[in-house]
């Protein structure tokens, strides 16, 4: 890519100058007195949430954007601050509450940075499964919303039917269908119950067939290939410089994932595919999403065999300072019964310093900056939201689309209002 | 981490944790920015984070919570810190977490440290991803970055008074409507 120096712009860019993410209206293309501002959300059933489009329209041309998010902002991260360790990781996957068990994920990986700890096998395993099904999770909602939003209802349907079969095997595992909390500070809260294997199993036989009938439902719909071809345009190099992550910079023509190119867990020791289209538009945005469904039933596949061949070990690290004691070493032993009450009550401290994490979520790359003082509580939590990142393309993506192409374009990014406002 | 000591206003270089700080002089951020995009090749800001250090390592260490008044009974003395850390330079600290997008990924995190009110220089010419991330300090902090042209509230309301992440503002400090009415 040609960077010039000292420059923001490199040639062809598209990025809105001189603030990057305001589309002003150009004097030379429209007629400022044929512009009517339109005032689109917060409360609009295809924004995907709270997010709120300020859109200038020349006839149903978009001439001028902005986007104002905030409106689903509730402070995750000061409250984050005046909870202990042990307590926060509540509050993680509330943040992102489509790919839950992915913030959470990310959240308690920063804490076991800091704490230099080494997670069991078993539970790395288990971490991936549930993380590779929570992708699949949040794509199906993404496709179900986003061709409904386009005028496919039935699509809707057959996704959230997945889907729940998804949530299904979360209540197996954390007995609730979402916000788990089953990723613990060294590994699981409790071990994977028998029998979730074959459930998971069940379902990865399942799931493929599912994506391809999907596929077959939309590519060979006329309305939905007008619809998203060659709409919502973003060039490689404008993905980069936007920040972009996850499947908008695969589909962009970029060929990156943080799962293969910055190996966390045991990614390396998994074998799939990372799907780059080259053309920036919905439709490969599409395409990304559909394909990396089959590639995570097919890691899924391979942490189940895993998890099977470590039955029986540990699924927590044994460190009584900041694992709970098993429940049944309550009722027999003073130490355990102290250790749970300090651990409950007062929580356990973290070595000073700070650490910045980033794993792939469905959305792209999740972060999570810490800052620790030594004690019980967080100094400082700062999550790097995807959608937040996201959304700042939305005044290039748009350029020029009408207005209807600006619910395609504008769901092609996947933002989760949540995760945008924390 | 001698890779990093030709970028300009380089003022601290450390390495925890396997991730790589460059502190540099807020004068000089753009020009360190520039420098490491162009010859190093982070071509994405992939975080911007700020933090408050106002009240660091206050709380005291472990048996010495009691102060002139007294021992504290509704704070233990397990509650203090085992040691007290290390001073900060300044107030605030503003992190960039660089990445590298490329066959040989790399992440980097840049840092400066700021007084209250002290001002810095926006980087959205250096890599237009900065725009939200730089209002979101802003907001939530109060880091005024100089050049950026629509450096308003992002997550809180227009009208919103105070940075709520700032350590002196209350959990819970939002004004509650006829609170301050009879």
């Amino acid at each position: 890519m040609s960077v010039l120096p000292s420059t923001r712009i490199y040639e062809g860019t598209r990025i809105p100058s001189p603030v990057p993410t305001i589309l002003e209206i150009d004097p030379e293309k429209h007629r400022l007195e044929d512009i009517l501002r339109v005032n689109f959300g917060p409360n609009h059933p295809s924004t995907h949430g709270v997010l709120r489009l300020i859109v200038d329209l020349d006839g149903e041309t978009v001439a001028g954007i902005r986007a104002v998010i905030g409106y689903l902002h509730t402070g995750f991260e000061k409250n984050m601050e005046s909870k202990s360790w042990w307590k926060s990781v509540t509050y993680a996957p509330r943040i992102d509450y489509v790919s839950f068990q992915a913030n959470e994920l990310v959240y308690v990986m920063a804490i076991e940075k800091l704490l230099e700890i080494e997670v069991p096998r078993r539970a790395v395993w288990a971490r991936m499964a549930l993380a590779e099904l929570t992708r699949v999770h949040s794509h199906l909602v993404w496709l179900g919303t986003a061709a409904l939003e386009l005028g496919a209802i039935s699509l809707f349907w057959y996704c959230f039917d997945d889907r729940d079969q998804i949530l299904d095997l979360f209540e197996m595992v954390g007995g609730t269908r979402m916000h788990t909390r089953y990723f613990q500070v060294g590994g699981l809260a409790e071990d994977l119950p028998p029998g979730f294997t074959a459930e998971a199993r069940k379902f990865c036989d399942s799931m493929p067939k599912s994506v391809d009938e999907y596929e077959a439902i939309l590519d060979r719909n006329a309305i939905w290939l007008e619809r998203t071809k060659g709409i919502g345009l973003l060039s490689a190099d404008d993905a980069l410089a936007l920040g972009q992550s996850g499947p908008m910079l695969r589909a962009s023509g970029v060929d990156w994932d943080l799962r293969r190119n910055m190996p966390y867990l045991a990614y390396d020791e998994v074998d799939f595919h990372v799907p780059v289209y080259p053309h920036g538009d919905v439709y490969d945005r599409y395409k990304v999403h559909m394909d990396e469904m089959r590639e995570s039933v097919r890691i899924v596949r391979q942490c189940l065999e895993r998890i099977d061949e470590t039955e029986g070990e540990p699924w927590i690290v044994d460190d009584r300072k900041i694992v709970l004691p098993p429940r049944h070493e309550l009722h027999t032993s003073m130490e355990s019964l102290i250790h749970h009450f300090k651990i409950v009550t007062e929580g356990f401290t973290v070595p000073e310093g700070e650490v910045y994490v980033a794993i792939e979520s469905p959305r792209g790359e999740a972060g999570c900056y810490l800052v620790s003082d030594g004690g019980a509580r967080p100094w400082r939590v700062k999550f790097r939201a995807p959608s937040f990142a996201a959304l700042q393309a939305t005044a290039t993506i748009v350029q020029g689309v009408l207005i209807a192409d600006l619910i395609a374009a504008a769901g092609s990014l996947d933002p989760v209002m949540g995760d945008a406002d924390r | 981490m001698t890779e990093y000591a030709s970028v300009p206003g380089v003022v601290e270089t450390r390495l925890a944790h396997g991730e790589t700080t460059i502190v540099v002089d807020p004068a000089r951020l753009v020009e360190a920015c520039l420098w490491l995009r162009d010859h190093h090749g982070f071509n994405v800001l992939s975080d911007l984070a700020a933090a408050d250090y106002l009240g660091w390592g206050e709380q005291g260490v472990a048996g010495y919570i009691g102060t002139a008044t007294g021992r504290d009974l509704n704070r233990p003395g397990s509650q203090g810190l085992a040691r007290l850390p290390d001073p900060k330079p300044k107030r605030f600290s503003v992190s960039y977490h660089l990445l590298r997008v490329s066959d040989e990924p790399a992440r980097l995190r840049l840092q400066l440290w700021l007084d209250d009110g002290e001002p810095v220089a926006s980087l959205i010419d250096v890599w237009p991803a900065a725009d939200w991330f730089e209002r979101e300090a802003w907001d939530m902090l109060g880091i005024r970055f100089e050049g950026h042209q629509n450096l308003v509230r992002i997550l809180m309301p227009e009208d919103w008074e105070g940075h709520p992440l700032r350590k002196d503002y209350p959990l819970g400090g939002e004004p509650v409507r006829f609170s301050d009415e009879d």
